[in-house]
């Protein structure tokens, strides 16, 4: 066999190798460099993630979308929270979004999570419990506008 | 929703082209003509690749597309140079060519025809990943049992080149612990879930840095004492970094606690560590370890090459890969006889003479494409105990391809593990594939519809609003 014919079949064998290699970076290359959609490898509800096509989050209309969280019982009445795209901790603890001094609140007690537009209360493992108007809240569960979230004597709201 | 199984079939004949090409050339080099059968092992490969194919069309119709195509461009490869192996071997003792079935080469072959009927059968069987989580203490016993197996078992029956990590069975040995790492992740994965609030939440800060309570070390602290005792009884530093690892980096998975790396790998130094400066003073179990070590700090020392089980396979890797340079020799064209254990341990060594740093690096970036693959249908996956399966098998198979290739460029010491669906041997190749299956399981269930929990669910059915998210501690656990 001409020694032409060996070096063409061993570089070609590489150059194809490396085409290989470039094809399947191809396929995925949607996903490869789409980012991470959802932030924490852990813990992210049914319905959210990879179910969602790329870059086309569904938006809940924003006249419809809560703004504000209101404290509207307890000591903090009448706080006001403008909501934007970070989850919300409450609890005793100093670290949390909304410190309540609240003698039946634990240190981390509940969490707010924005989720496509609609945010998700979720308690945090607390010896209370946190309740959604009567009904207390197991895992995560969405909150409509208005509903009252109870933490011990602490009452909150969201509102547009 | 798009499921891309076309995209598969393609790749999938492209790797095989790729087989067929690599035996090609090889005949090309070592007869100096392509005789009219090359193409056999190939298509009989092909064919075997393209059932799985089918059964994934059916039954994961979802799954990842670049899973399946990637690792069998790297088993096809494996396959294809064990043959060029014994084809040196019956050209160089006056033997015709060797048949399709014939050698280790043949061996391979039919180790892989058995592997992807498993992998089939666990595609078919497992229609929906979390069911695997019922049996999660069933599975973690079984792990550590097979773990254990070889220790507990006289060196006759379990020992290979010093390393106690075999099952001898007359002519036929296999390697329990390739199989305990698929039950421990889903064990781990399991039990992690349920703990993981605990984990993360517990703490003290020390040093800007959340450390967890003492009491929740437990866990941890037994883990290391498990694969301490594999280091010292069973004579593998691998296997015992590949659980220790596994263990560490589901927990860090489950946690998002950077704290669980720092301490892991501190306690595995640590441990490392002692191991060796008890190996040097006291001997005994340790002394494996010590001369492992010793061979590694200095593989060019004339004293370590000459001594009975010292670097001479280290130096002879090492010199293969260094002849091999950017490009390497060709296939077929090296002489891949002088690397002992080419077969197995330091088939990359033997295969890198031949295709060099060039065709080295894209073998490597298809396995970085599959531990990719899997991390992403970790992220992907909507459950946790899945997220973490996910995640685990993916570092599982990165550590494995870490801690060989370390081992035979001198970057860690050298341990008998094996190159994931390259080197012969029948376990590794179907505890791989089965990995390979459990991946594609979960990769369907991350990229297929959002309300499919298995793959029987209609596509692209009316979302509705789910009115009650449940955690991850809800959803999945069931007792």
């Amino acid at each position: 066999m001409p020694e032409f014919v060996l070096t063409v079949a061993r570089f070609g064998f590489l150059i194809l190798l490396w085409i290989f290699v470039f094809t399947v970076v191809g396929v995925i290359r949607r996903d490869l460099f789409a980012g991470v959609r959802s932030k924490s490898i852990v813990a992210s509800p049914r319905g959210v993630g990879g179910a969602m096509p790329p870059g086309r989050p569904a938006k809940v209309k924003r006249g419809k979308a809560a703004r504000q969280l209101v404290v509207t019982a307890g000591q903090l009445a009448g706080t006001r929270i403008t909501l934007g795209d970070i989850p919300i901790t409450i609890g005793r603890a100093e670290d949390s979004t909304l410190v309540i001094t609240d003698d039946f609140a634990s240190a981390r007690h509940a969490r707010l999570v924005p989720r496509d537009g609609q945010w998700f209360v979720e308690d945090l493992g607390s010896t209370n419990g946190t309740y959604l108007d009567r009904g207390k809240v197991s895992g995560p569960t969405p909150v409509p506008l208005g509903v009252p979230i109870r933490i011990g004597r602490t009452s909150l709201e969201l509102r547009p | 929703m798009k499921t891309h199984r076309n995209a598969e079939l393609g790749l999938l004949a492209f790797s095989m082209t790729l087989v067929a090409i690599y035996a090609a050339t090889v005949e090309a080099n070592q007869f100096d003509t392509i005789h009219s059968t090359f193409w056999i092992p190939a298509a009989l490969l092909a064919a075997l690749f393209l059932g799985l194919h089918f059964v994934v069309r059916f039954t994961a119709p979802y799954a990842d597309p670049v899973l399946i195509p990637a690792v069998a461009l790297i088993n096809g490869l494996g396959v294809s140079f064990l043959r060029r192996l014994d084809i040196a071997r019956a050209i160089s003792n006056k033997e015709p060519i060797p048949g399709v079935f014939a050698g280790t080469g043949g061996r391979q072959l039919a180790w892989t025809l058995a592997a992807l009927i498993l992998a089939a059968i666990l595609l078919l069987v497992v229609r929906d990943h979390k069911v695997v989580s019922r049996y999660a203490y069933t599975l973690g016993l079984v792990g550590i049992v097979l773990v254990m197996i070889p220790a507990v078992l006289p060196s006759s029956l379990s020992e290979v080149n010093g390393a106690k990590l075999w099952i001898k069975l007359g002519a036929f040995s296999i390697q329990p612990g390739e199989f305990a790492k698929l039950a421990l992740v889903s064990f781990f994965a399991y039990y992690l879930v349920r703990k993981r609030e605990v984990l993360s939440l517990a703490s003290r800060r020390f040093l800007g840095i959340d450390f967890p309570r003492g009491r929740d070390l437990g866990p941890v602290v037994t883990v290391w004492l498990l694969s301490l005792l594999v280091l010292v009884f069973e004579k593998d530093l691998g296997t015992a970094l590949l659980y220790f690892g596994l263990f560490v980096v589901t927990l860090y998975v489950a946690t998002e606690r950077a704290s669980w790396l720092i301490i892991g790998l501190l306690l595995f130094f640590g441990g490392v560590y002692t191991a060796y400066l008890l190996g040097a003073s006291v001997g005994g179990p340790f002394a494996n370890f010590y001369d492992r070590a010793t061979i590694w700090l200095d593989p060019f020392a004339q004293a370590n090459y000459d001594k009975a089980g010292g670097s001479y396979q280290l130096v002879q890797g090492l010199l293969a890969l260094g002849t091999g340079g950017l490009f390497g020799s060709g296939p077929g064209a090296g002489s891949p006889g002088f690397v002992p254990e080419v077969r197995t341990d330091f088939i990359f060594a033997g295969m890198g003479e031949e295709i060099g740093l060039f065709g080295l690096a894209a073998l490597l970036v298809c396995y970085l494409l599959i531990v990719e693959r899997g991390l992403r249908a970790a992220l992907g996956v909507r459950d946790s105990f899945g997220k973490l399966v996910a995640g685990g098998l993916a570092f599982t198979l990165g550590l494995q391809v870490f801690v060989i290739l370390g081992g035979i460029t001198g970057l860690i010491p050298l341990t008998g593990q094996t190159t994931p669906f390259l080197s012969a041997g029948g376990s590794s190749l179907m505890a791989n594939w089965l990995l390979i299956a459990m991946l594609l399981r979960i990769s369907n269930a991350a990229r297929g519809p959002a309300n499919s929990g298995g793959s029987s669910d209609r596509p692209g059915g009316p979302k509705k609003a789910p009115t009650q998210l449940h955690g991850a501690m809800t959803e999945v656990i069931k007792p």
